[in-house]
């Protein structure tokens, strides 16, 4: 296995196990679609950070995206308090009004002579196959943070989950409870972004955690499958990926954590809480 | 000849406004507007599986393939729905990008050499839509986007007018609609297959993320300002049509790209409604009471 391949690899399972993690507190809060509407929502934040940085480095330009991922989700939450819309409907809003934003903004990024138009093509599909040995560092540092962010929150947020009320009630602050899982999230979809991009990001946030629901009926058993299962399907992919030409990586890796879903919703035998 | 490309822009980007919003005030009333995204993402499998089948690039028969792929992902949706082991949400985002990941796929082995391109189906061009002309035994008449997106408002308009009573028990009362004899799984099903093709008719010239802001957004508007069924229709259709002449007129002026300035219109729209809300379903006055007491 050459080089790239390596970096590829430990890029993607690093994605892989980090969304794992966090899909599953999205999959348990009903906030699945909520990484799509973030990863959409990310391309304006890009676009600016380009025009006001002119930087290359795509780390600088996805804390642009983050930033961006961060109003869009407070947006999402400001009209769900104050109108009677619909979750759904907001998140579409949201989605479709910032890309839209984000498209008008790159026609104007174009115009510039240093630009470089491949920015919209690496930010829809990832650019995985450019990753460098200090991409994988950051992305390993960032997984890092989340994963030191769970377990310090971990009582928290499993109460959070499971109940808000009640966690309301014996005096957690669930307002910074939510900020933080929701921070966790934009953090992951950050590196989906620079990995498999922004269609296939809901994937990988989404997949390991479904698929992992079906065999479990606790939150730490339930959060070790889905990480194991991410990383599981982002080897897997990239490995698949490689030997095999033409295949791009991002959607070997969608393929292979969808079966891994298809096969859990069939075959898994405990499943009976609803 | 600018003038009437122009001329022929605009009456598009209109008709595709109005297309898309017409069933997106149902989408949003019945909260599966979500769905929009993952029909009109997953068209790229159905438009790539019959580009391999028939390997011609213009023909009406990808708009079939492409239809058939938004109803597929309709039905492997509810299938998991209803299997109770995932929530809705988690169904769509599960389905769309399996679809979407087997046409980048299906393209890239077997379609390399052919134009066609996975950002065309998500970005769109509308500036390049009057240069497909349809040309009829040598007489030009006039851009195909045109004559397509027409076909999608008009059936939009007789679906939306022919069974506008049912599509309205279903929504708001599923079980008296069974009860009065109206199936809610058919009418559901009617307004997705509705959903698909406009989204496919439009995507084309809109893009598939724009035809997602056409669809939710100017109805998400208007049910904030209206409180009944036919007033909230009438509103969206205003609000399409006038996000689409104010986008393009700032897309024309600022020279950008015009399906984004549309959506962003849209989201101008939306947070102005946001604001005036008030004013428009409790009245001027009201709303002028609320102002004064709260900053009292």
């Amino acid at each position: 296995m050459n080089y790239t391949v390596l970096l590829v690899l430990q890029g993607a399972v690093l994605l892989g196990i980090t969304s794992g993690a966090l899909g599953t507190f999205a999959l348990l809060r009903q906030q699945s679609l909520l990484g799509d509407a973030i990863s959409h929502a990310a391309l304006p934040g890009i676009v600016v950070m380009f025009l006001l940085t002119h930087s290359k480095n795509p780390w600088i330009l996805l804390c642009g995206g983050a930033l961006a991922g961060i109003v869009g989700v407070a947006s999402v939450q400001y009209v769900c308090t104050h109108t009677k819309l619909k979750k759904d409907a907001i998140l579409g809003i949201i989605l479709s009004v910032f890309f839209g934003f984000g498209l008008v903004l790159m026609t104007v990024v174009q115009k510039i002579p240093v630009a470089s138009q491949a920015i919209l093509n690496k930010f829809l599909f990832g650019n995985v196959a450019t990753l460098l040995a200090h991409d994988v560092c950051v992305i390993a540092v960032i997984s890092l943070c989340i994963f030191a962010m769970l377990i310090l929150f971990w009582k928290e947020c499993s109460m959070y989950v499971f109940d808000p009320v009640f966690a309301h009630t014996i005096g957690c602050n669930t307002k910074i409870i939510e900020m933080i899982l929701t921070m966790l999230l934009v953090l992951a979809i950050v590196i989906g972004l620079q990995t498999v991009g922004v269609v296939l990001m809901s994937t990988m946030l989404i997949a390991p955690a479904a698929a992992a629901r079906q065999w479990t009926v606790r939150l730490s058993r339930m959060l070790l499958l889905s990480s194991i299962f991410g990383g599981g399907a982002a080897f897997i992919g990239v490995y698949v990926s490689s030997l095999v030409d033409h295949i791009p990586t991002g959607p070997a890796i969608v393929i292979v954590a969808s079966a891994t879903v298809l096969f859990s919703l069939m075959c898994a035998p405990k499943r009976n809480i609803g | 000849m600018i003038i009437t490309l122009q001329l022929e822009l605009i009456v598009i980007a209109m008709m595709a406004a109005v297309a898309c919003c017409l069933p997106g005030v149902f989408l949003v009333l019945r909260g599966v507007a979500m769905m929009s995204d993952a029909i009109s993402h997953a068209i790229l499998l159905g438009i790539v599986v019959m580009f391999l089948m028939i390997q011609k690039l213009h023909s009406p028969l990808l708009l079939v393939g492409a239809t058939i792929a938004g109803i597929a992902t309709v039905v492997c949706t509810e299938k998991i729905i209803r299997s109770k082991r995932l929530k809705q949400d988690a169904a769509i985002g599960l389905i769309f990008p399996l679809f979407f990941s087997v046409g980048v796929i299906l393209i890239s082995q077997y379609a390399r050499n052919v134009h066609l391109d996975v950002d065309m189906v998500l970005v769109g061009e509308l500036a390049l839509a009057p240069f497909n002309r349809c040309v009829i035994a040598g007489i030009d008449c006039g851009p195909y986007a045109l004559w397509v997106v027409s076909a999608a408002l008009l059936l939009n308009m007789i679906f939306v007018r022919l069974f506008y009573k049912e599509l309205v028990i279903t929504t708001f009362d599923a079980t008296l609609a069974t009860m009065t004899g109206f199936s809610p799984a058919i009418f559901y099903y009617a307004l997705m297959i509705m959903t698909s093709i406009t989204a496919v008719a439009t995507f084309d010239v809109v893009g598939s993320i724009m035809v997602v802001a056409l669809m939710i957004t100017p109805a998400a508007t208007a049910y904030l300002l209206t409180r009944r069924v036919p007033d909230m229709l009438m509103a969206s259709v205003f609000i399409a049509l006038c996000s689409s002449i104010a986008g393009y007129a700032v897309a024309y002026y600022a020279d950008v790209s015009i399906a984004g300035s549309i959506a962003s219109m849209t989201g101008v729209f939306f947070v102005m409604g946001l604001l005036f809300r008030k004013a428009v379903t409790c009245g001027l006055l009201t709303s002028f009471c609320v102002i004064s007491r709260n900053l009292l």
